[in-house]
Parts: C-alpha cells; sequence; structure tokens
C-alpha cells in the first residue's frame, strides 16, 4: 500500500513513532474490567512496558500528579487513585528492558534543578541512553501544600519558571562534555582537569553554583517533551522541546497545531525534524468495523459512570450538581462564575476558558439530540482517537501522520496493563508491512528511535 | 534463644572507600556510571546472603575536602543518584535489602516518602532509606534554597555552626516524619474497587498528614499507597549525641563507630539513653562500622593498604574503626564486638569488588562455620522482607490505630 504523503507526493513515506502510555489517573482507565490489575505493583508497568519493547515502540510513558485529586473538598473516589514515584519506576523498568525509551512527566515547580538534573542524567545512564522529561508546571496552591516551595506561581511567571528551569538543567547537563574520565590506573589520572562540572547559573529563579555530581550520560541531555498547548507552551516547545505531548489527536485539529508549532520552529533556529508532535490517543479494536463501533460504546460508557458524568459537569458548572439525575437532562442554571472551587488537582478545568458559553452549547445540543447528562457527557468528553479493525487503525494512523497531523502517537490503553497486547499482536505489524514503522531497533537511545539530533 | 546470628550490611560507593581503589588490578573505574556494574556489586552481596547494601550518596561531587570543592584529578569524581541506582538493581535480585543514601538538608520529604514507598514495592518489600543531613557550604549552594555559613570540620564548635547543626538534624527528624506518616496515609485496605457505587477507593481509609515544621509543612496524602513493609527501614549513620537522639527519633537501624570492645559498651549506652530520653518503645537495631582491608593472610592485606596508601599519597582518613588482615581475624574482630553489644556491623569494603568477595566469599563462609551467620535466606512469602530480617514487625498503620 503506498503511504506518500497527499500534500507532498515526492516526500518519502514519514516514519510512524508510537508510545505507550501507562494508564492514567482519570476516567479513561477503565478500571472496573475484569481485565484490569494493580496500577501499582511493579508487574504491571513491567507487563506495559515489556508489550511495548516487543510491539517496538519508541518509548513507555508515565505521568504524574502531585497531590490526590479532590472534588467538594473530598478526595476523588471515582477513578483510579495512586501512582508510584516516575524516576523509580523508569529506573527499575530499565532492568527489565533493553532498548525502549522511558519517559515520565517531571514538575519543575516543586524540585529544584540540580535534583532534577542528577536524576535525570542517572536514568540515562542507569537506562543505556533511553531517558525523556516530560517538563510540566503546575499551577497550583493546592498541589503546593504538599511541598516546602509550596505557594502558587502566577501564570506569567509561571513558563518564565519553566523555561528558566529547563535552561538550568539543560547548564547542568552540559557542565561535563564527555570526556573527563579518563581513569587511567597506570598514571593514576581519573579526570582530565580539576574543574569538572563546574557551572554557576544567577538569576531571581534560581541562584546555584558548584559541580554537577553526574558526568554527561550517554544521550548527552534526556529527549525534552513538552505539554502544554498556550501559546506560551508553544513557544516554549518550540525553542527548547524535542518532542511535543500534544492532546490533538484528531486529523483537522491535529494539522492545526502541526503547522502552528512546525511553523515556529524556524525562528528559533532549528528544523521541523527537530521536534516531534506526539499526541495522546486511546484505541479501541474489533475483528469489524461495526464491533470496534459497539466496543468502543461499552468503553464510553464505563468510562462515564452515572456518577462521573455528574462529577464531570460539576467541573463545568463549578457547583454542587449531586441532586440531578445523569438520565435527566443538564441543569437550567448557568455555571457558577470565577474560580473553580469544585475540582481542586486537575489540569482539565483549565480548559474551560468560558464556562457559561460551554454550558449554553452543551444544553442547546442535550436538547437537540435527545440526550442525557451521561449521556452527553460521554459524547463530549474524549471519543476515542482510533476505532476500527486493526486494519482500519492502522491505516488512519499512518494516514494521520502523512498528513501531518502528528509524527506518530502516544498510545493510552483503557485498561492496566494488557490494553496494549492487541494493539502490539495486530496493529503493529500491519504499520511495518506498509514500511512506516520499524521491525527492529535500529540505535539504542532513544533520540536514535525518534531521530532526533543527538 | 536469642540468634547468635550477625547482621552483616555492606556499604557500597564507587570503586570502594579507599581514594585509590579505583586503581586495582580487578577494579572497574570506567564502569563506576554502568547498571551492569551495580548490578554485580549487589548479586554478588546477594549471593554472600548479606542483609542489605547501602549506597552512598551526595548531590555535590565527591570532594577530599570537608566542606569544599576540591582540585584532585587522581580519585573518582562522578556518581548517580542512590535510589535510582537501587531501583534499577531492585527488579534484578530478590532478599538483599536496599537503602540508598538521601539527604533530608535539600530534598522534599513528599518526594522522597514516594520514591522509597516506590522502591519498596519494585523490591518487594526490600527498602529502607540512609538519612544524611548536609551541613556543607557547598553543597547548600547547589541548590540555593537555604544560606548555609562557609564552615569547616573544626569550625563545628562555632555558635553559628552549631545552631545551624542542631536546625538541620531538628528538620531531619521531620523530614522523617513526614516519610513515615505520608507511608502510612493510606490504610493497606484502602483500595476497594467497588464496581457497584464505582468507587475505586475508600476515602476514609486515606489520611491527610497534615504535617507542620520549622522549614516545611506537608499535607498528604502520599500520591502511593503504603509500601509492602508498611514502613520501609530507616538506618541512620551516628557519631555522637546529636545525631543518636535523631536516631532514637526517626531510625530503626543506627550505625555506629566504635574503635574498641569498650567503645562498643559505651557507645550503645549512649544510644540507649538516647531512646530514654525521647520516649522510644522499641530499642534501635545498632551496628558496628568497620572499613575492612583483607587479605589472604596478614602480610598480604598489609602488603595491599601499603599499596593502596602509596598510590593514594596520603594515609586513609576514616571515622570508622579499619581492619587489615585476614577474614578469620574480621571474623575475630566482629565476634568480640558483638558479644560487647552490637547486632551486627556494616562493613566498608576498601575496594571493589575486590573486598567485596573476600566478604561474601570468605568472611561469610568462616562466620557460618562459627554458626554466627545465616546460611540461607528464609524470607520467602514475607511481605515486609527487610524489616523482618531484624526482628521488626509490619508495624500498625498509626492513623488505623486511632480510628
Amino acid at each position: 500500500m503506498s503511504t506518500r504523503g497527499p500534500d507532498r507526493p515526492n516526500r518519502p513515506a514519514k516514519q510512524v513513532h508510537l508510545a505507550a502510555h501507562f494508564p492514567g489517573v482519570n476516567n479513561t482507565t477503565v478500571w472496573s474490567d475484569p481485565e484490569a490489575g494493580s496500577h501499582i505493583d511493579f508487574s504491571s508497568f513491567v507487563h506495559l512496558a515489556r508489550t511495548a519493547e516487543r510491539a517496538k515502540l519508541d518509548f513507555f510513558f508515565l505521568a504524574e500528579g502531585l497531590r490526590l485529586r479532590e472534588q467538594h473538598g473530598r478526595i476523588y473516589d471515582l477513578d483510579v487513585v495512586g501512582r508510584p514515584d516516575t524516576f523509580t519506576v523508569l529506573a527499575a523498568l530499565a532492568a527489565v528492558t533493553d532498548r525502549i525509551g522511558l519517559a515520565g512527566t517531571i514538575s519543575s515547580t516543586f524540585n529544584e534543578p540540580v535534583e532534577v538534573a542528577r536524576q535525570l542524567a542517572s536514568l540515562d545512564h542507569l537506562s543505556g541512553g533511553r531517558a525523556a522529561w516530560n517538563v510540566v508546571t503546575s499551577w497550583d496552591a493546592f498541589t503546593g501544600e504538599n511541598f516546602r516551595r509550596g505557594g502558587y506561581l502566577a501564570q506569567e511567571d509561571r513558563y518564565e519558571r519553566a523555561r528558566t528551569f529547563l535552561e538550568t538543567a539543560l547548564e547542568l547537563f552540559d557542565s561535563w562534555k564527555g570526556d573527563e574520565v579518563v581513569a587511567d590506573r597506570e598514571t593514576g589520572r581519573f579526570l582530565t582537569h580539576a574543574d569538572v562540572g563546574a557551572f554557576a547559573h544567577h538569576d531571581r529563579h534560581f541562584d546555584i553554583e558548584g559541580r554537577f555530581s553526574v558526568p554527561r550520560s550517554p544521550q548527552g541531555r534526556p529527549v525534552i517533551f513538552q505539554a502544554g498547548d498556550s501559546d506560551e507552551g508553544r513557544e516554549f516547545a518550540a525553542a527548547r522541546a524535542d518532542a511535543i505531548f500534544s492532546r490533538h489527536s484528531g486529523l483537522e485539529d491535529g494539522r492545526a497545531f502541526y503547522a502552528d508549532v512546525k511553523g515556529r520552529l524556524a525562528r528559533h533556529g532549528r528544523t521541523p525534524d527537530e521536534l516531534k508532535i506526539l499526541p495522546a490517543a486511546t484505541f479501541v479494536l474489533g475483528d469489524t468495523a461495526a464491533e470496534a463501533e459497539e466496543r468502543a460504546r461499552e468503553v464510553r460508557l464505563a468510562q462515564v459512570s452515572g456518577a462521573t458524568a455528574i462529577r464531570l459537569l460539576e467541573q463545568l458548572w463549578n457547583r454542587d450538581l449531586s441532586a440531578y439525575d445523569p438520565d435527566g437532562p443538564l441543569p437550567d442554571i448557568d455555571p457558577e462564575p470565577g474560580e473553580n472551587t469544585v475540582a481542586q488537582g486537575r489540569a482539565s478545568v483549565r480548559m474551560h476558558k468560558d464556562p457559561v458559553a460551554t454550558a449554553r452549547e452543551w444544553r442547546a445540543r442535550a436538547e437537540a439530540e435527545g440526550l442525557s447528562i451521561r449521556e452527553l457527557m460521554a459524547e463530549v468528553g474524549s471519543r476515542a482517537a482510533f476505532v476500527g479493525t486493526p486494519q482500519q487503525v492502522a491505516d488512519e494512523i499512518d494516514a494521520r501522520v502523512q498528513a501531518d497531523a502528528a509524527d506518530g502517537y502516544i498510545l493510552v490503553p483503557h485498561v492496566t496493563p494488557g490494553g496494549l497486547d492487541q494493539f502490539a499482536d495486530t496493529v503493529v505489524p500491519i504499520l511495518q508491512d506498509k514500511g512506516v514503522f520499524r521491525t527492529e531497533y535500529a540505535g539504542t537511545t532513544l533520540r536514535e528511535h525518534l531521530g532526533l539530533p543527538s | 534463644m536469642v540468634s547468635r546470628h550477625l547482621h552483616l550490611a555492606v556499604a557500597l560507593d564507587g570503586a570502594g572507600w579507599h581514594p585509590a581503589a579505583w586503581r586495582e588490578d580487578d577494579a572497574r573505574p570506567d564502569e563506576l556510571l554502568t547498571p551492569g556494574y551495580w548490578t554485580d556489586l549487589v548479586a554478588e552481596a546477594e549471593a554472600g546472603l548479606l542483609d542489605l547494601v547501602t549506597i552512598e550518596d551526595s548531590l555535590a561531587l565527591q570532594t577530599s575536602h570537608w566542606g569544599r570543592d576540591d582540585e584532585r584529578t587522581d580519585e573518582v569524581r562522578g556518581r548517580l543518584d542512590a535510589v535510582l541506582v537501587a531501583a534499577r538493581v531492585a527488579p534484578l535480585t530478590s532478599h538483599v535489602g536496599l537503602v540508598p543514601t538521601v539527604v533530608t538538608t535539600h530534598t522534599e520529604p513528599f518526594h522522597v516518602s514516594k520514591a522509597i514507598a516506590t522502591l519498596d514495592f519494585v523490591g518487594l518489600g526490600r527498602a529502607g532509606l540512609r538519612v544524611q543531613v548536609s551541613t556543607r557550604a557547598h553543597e547548600a549552594r547547589l541548590v540555593g534554597r537555604r544560606p548555609v555559613p562557609v564552615h569547616g570540620w573544626a569550625d563545628r564548635d562555632r555558635d553559628d555552626v552549631r545552631a545551624l547543626i542542631r536546625e538541620l538534624f531538628d528538620e531531619a527528624a521531620d523530614h522523617v516524619e513526614v516519610q513515615r506518616r505520608l507511608w502510612d496515609s493510606w490504610e493497606d485496605d484502602a483500595e476497594i474497587r467497588d464496581v457497584a457505587t464505582g468507587r475505586f477507593v475508600d476515602v476514609d481509609k486515606l489520611h491527610y498528614v497534615d504535617f507542620e515544621g520549622a522549614s516545611f509543612s506537608v499535607r498528604g496524602p502520599s500520591i502511593t499507597p503504603r509500601p509492602p513493609q508498611g514502613q520501609p527501614l530507616v538506618v541512620l549513620l551516628a557519631h555522637e549525641a546529636l545525631p543518636y537522639r535523631l536516631a532514637a527519633r526517626a531510625g530503626d537501624v543506627v550505625l555506629v563507630t566504635p574503635h574498641s570492645d569498650a567503645d562498643v559498651g559505651r557507645i550503645v549506652a549512649e544510644v540507649r539513653a538516647a531512646e530514654a530520653a525521647v520516649d522510644r518503645a522499641d530499642p534501635l537495631v545498632v551496628l558496628g562500622e568497620v572499613l575492612v582491608v583483607l587479605g589472604d593472610d596478614a602480610a598480604h592485606a598489609e602488603a595491599r593498604l601499603a599499596r593502596l596508601e602509596e598510590r593514594a599519597g596520603r594515609g586513609l582518613r576514616t571515622d570508622a574503626e579499619t581492619f587489615v588482615g585476614t577474614a578469620a581475624g574480621l571474623a575475630d574482630l566482629l565476634e568480640a564486638r558483638a558479644d560487647a553489644g552490637l547486632a551486627g556491623f556494616r562493613l566498608r569494603p576498601a575496594t571493589l569488588p575486590g573486598d567485596l568477595r573476600r566478604i561474601t566469599r570468605d568472611l561469610v563462609p568462616e562466620l557460618q562455620r562459627r554458626g554466627r551467620f545465616r546460611t540461607a535466606y528464609d524470607d520467602v512469602g514475607v511481605p515486609h522482607r527487610l524489616r523482618a530480617r531484624f526482628g521488626l514487625d509490619r508495624p500498625a498503620n498509626r492513623y488505623e490505630v486511632s480510628r
């Protein structure tokens, strides 16, 4: 099958990049599935990472959330709760895998550059060059209550501090060039010179100096991911990131995002290949298209129970809606304006820029289509990005990559830990047959897997 | 009957504890940052049935000075994060305890607590941490968060330095207290997966820890469920009253540095007095520190040390008693010190893997012949493997008890 790009017929087919996201602490993950296993036992992480490596995926990905989410001042109990320490699990996974990249989200808000830099450099050494860092900023004093730094950062300070944090970490990685350790037993010379690892960084966020304790790691710098979607986030990514963890998994929104971000690179003296765009994508497979659609409906209903639908609605309405029937119509009152006080510890509440307008939109749609609260929430929530037979899903992934809607996808299974098994066994071989996905790892580092400059 | 078995831990650091260790024929100085090197060392310790390994660490680059960087190019420089080294070897070992060093002065208790809990999940009940306080100015400058006056070891009696040391030790006690509360912040059966009500957890079994201290406050609960051991093993190295007090407040195991049988009696009495002063219920496990240079016979061991000293161009300076001799001679020393009041030892191999192998392959069989060391691990099916090895229970959850 031909996989030429539609816009540029003479361009060789792009290679697809694929990654495996450990099922998250959110309602995408269906813990009630009879197949669902532990979210904390190491064996679950091993299962998914090894499945991903067997399928030759680029990397395994682990998200982070530094405070248990709350709604109405109580810990949110309808989704999976609990997760491990990101770095510790990734370092352990390095022992039971050989090639797959090991990526994790680490907050730049509630950490110090020297600490994160030495953990990342250590992970890169311990994995033979497979480490990646998804740099996120935390936005709320709520999460800060667990940390020394605590406190709230104003929106405009948030990216500046994150930028500075990353710049500082990069300076630390670069404080060793890579040829300083000679370890010559005969002459007794261990280092080439006396001030290796020396650095100094002084600005209003970080005032630090000394010698960095981890010699240069196999990748030099771990792969840097960025996940923010705002204009500042996109600019930050264009300037510094190696990859973007985007949420634009569709064809049209994906193309718009792709064009926008790749278009920013030249201003930073970078080529389009130097930044990979990898949306998160859920998927549902079936033997026939109809079976896949039916399964996708079942999965959506499992993801959005009646109780979950009310809680999700409350996050937009910013009100207690527990008196409403999930199988009944939407509330006719408008959302409570102002700061969201109902839900805490969620990134998603920030995505509702104009709650009143969104609520009116939803209400109109529910009335027009005769949808209950639960049915509407299942519709407006994230529908699986890829639904179909393995052939259909492989074709669609390939088509979207060739159409520049993405460079590949971070696959988000909805069941732990076996949710990727079928994809690995059925979709990946089709992509390999098309010639757009590797059949063996060509390199040993994640930078090599992603085709990034070293 | 009380077991006559000794506890044996080994302290892993770079190429070994002697600054010239990396020049030994069997050293692997260009592999010190590779996973294979650490896996081999820990597997060797496990083959020798040792209780645990500790892994040294510091935010700062190694230095021969106490409170500042040095300019040496003839010693090992560069190291990896100890928690991550422990995590990297955990899936490849099954029994030996994994106890990385963690500095409390510059770290977040919330992060450390979940990292050690995760290590305990990965290692199936074998995790601990060695708590270290850093009063060194050059280390503080790497973080830039707290001002620490420049001072040397000899300035420890200066008023401002004494105040700082006291503050940082108090903070370390708070740090461990927060870690412990967070480990208990999930009851063991908090995860219910009740499909009928749609609830994944019983929120009544998740607990805010609400710690308010002088340098941090932490709300909780942890993001990580209660680890297999309930409370991973907390280990501290202590040389004097203030750290004894910290160990008594925060620790499960204390590492001490006697240089004679009489020292053992005096130090153990001080530790017990510190326990009484803080009203601690269970006694600390007290292990002695010994730096070891082993040889086929006494002359061989002396020759090894002489070679190391010549190459280093300086004598070995250490806080711990140093033993130079045969495995049998070391067994004599350890038996005597144990009979004077120690539960066991943390040995610091002068060279790696050389002296580690002499510990696992010569000393261990010698102690076994004398009936003073285990002949197999007996931890199958034990969820709190490392604690159980020291006779410690899997503790009740403080929040469950108070309900």
